[in-house]
């Protein structure tokens, strides 16, 4: 038996590690995994209540959360390519310009 | 100290562990490979909670497909060492700074409305089965039909978007 608070005292744990990745590192592809694992901690926490009231609700959100995270990685990955074949660098810093 | 507490205690370490490897390491494939850890101890502590399709769907989707798209992209531009770049000298400890904030934070609001006496207890076989499949089955396709339906016009969109991204026009064609 493991009380409900230890999933989501787990669920902030992993959500600041996630946040602090955007923070300090510079390589894009870097950054889109800690935003993936931010949006795993919450769906973590979704699951973690969804079990605490007996509904389904939540783990279904889990499943959109899964869908959208699919659409966003797909888009950011050929948006990364792209910037890479013009400028020949994906350093965040460096990604300044709208016009490539 | 029973036997579901130690299981998830272990394995909460092995996920943090692998979190915080995939922030520090310095090469690129060994971060997306500590966090398909993250992600598979992620799934077991969704068969913890009782939910099997969800844990399942983690590891098709998050470790299998994402994750390999990742691998793929990484090895394509050759960016598993990105030369270092000066970075702002105060960028790190402040980033530090807020994320210790960020944690002290979110465990004070979780001790503030702890609820010591909800526990989760490891499910019996009969959430394995299809009964329990089917009931979510059924929460899905009535009460969230729609955004079901908008989630696969989403990843549609996403679909052409990406495609329309990377394909490269040739000079002088249409």
């Amino acid at each position: 038996m493991v009380p409900v608070d230890y999933y989501i005292i787990l669920s902030a744990i992993l959500f600041t590690i996630g946040a602090m990745g955007v923070l300090i590192r510079r390589n894009p592809l870097i950054i889109f995994m800690s935003i993936e694992l931010m949006l795993n901690a919450g769906n973590l926490a979704f699951v973690a209540f969804s079990n605490m009231h007996k509904s389904f609700s939540g783990q279904i959100f889990v499943f959109f959360v899964i869908a959208v995270a699919a659409a966003e990685v797909a888009v950011g990955l050929a948006l990364i390519v792209e910037i890479f074949k013009t400028k020949k660098n994906i350093n965040i810093d460096e990604m300044n310009s709208l016009k490539g | 100290m029973n036997s579901e507490l130690i299981v998830f205690l272990v394995l909460s370490l092995v996920a943090v562990a692998a979190g915080l490897g995939m922030v520090f390491s310095r090469n690129a494939v060994y971060s997306a490979l500590f966090l398909v850890l993250n992600f598979i101890t992620v799934a077991v502590f969704y068969l913890l909670l009782g939910a099997p399709f969800i844990a399942m769907s983690q590891i098709t989707v998050y470790a299998g497909a994402i994750m390999v798209l990742f691998l793929f992209v990484i090895m394509l531009l050759g960016a598993e060492n990105l030369p270092p770049t000066k970075s702002l000298p105060w960028q790190k400890p402040l980033a530090y700074i807020l994320a210790g904030i960020l944690v002290v934070e979110s465990l004070y609001l979780v001790f503030l409305q702890a609820q010591p006496d909800m526990v989760v207890t490891a499910p019996g076989a009969s959430v394995n089965s299809m009964e329990s499949l089917r009931e979510m089955a059924m929460t899905m396709f009535n009460q969230f039909l729609l955004p079901f339906e908008v989630t696969s016009v989403l990843l549609l969109v996403a679909m052409v978007g990406a495609i329309v991204l990377t394909k490269r026009e040739k000079a002088g064609q249409k």
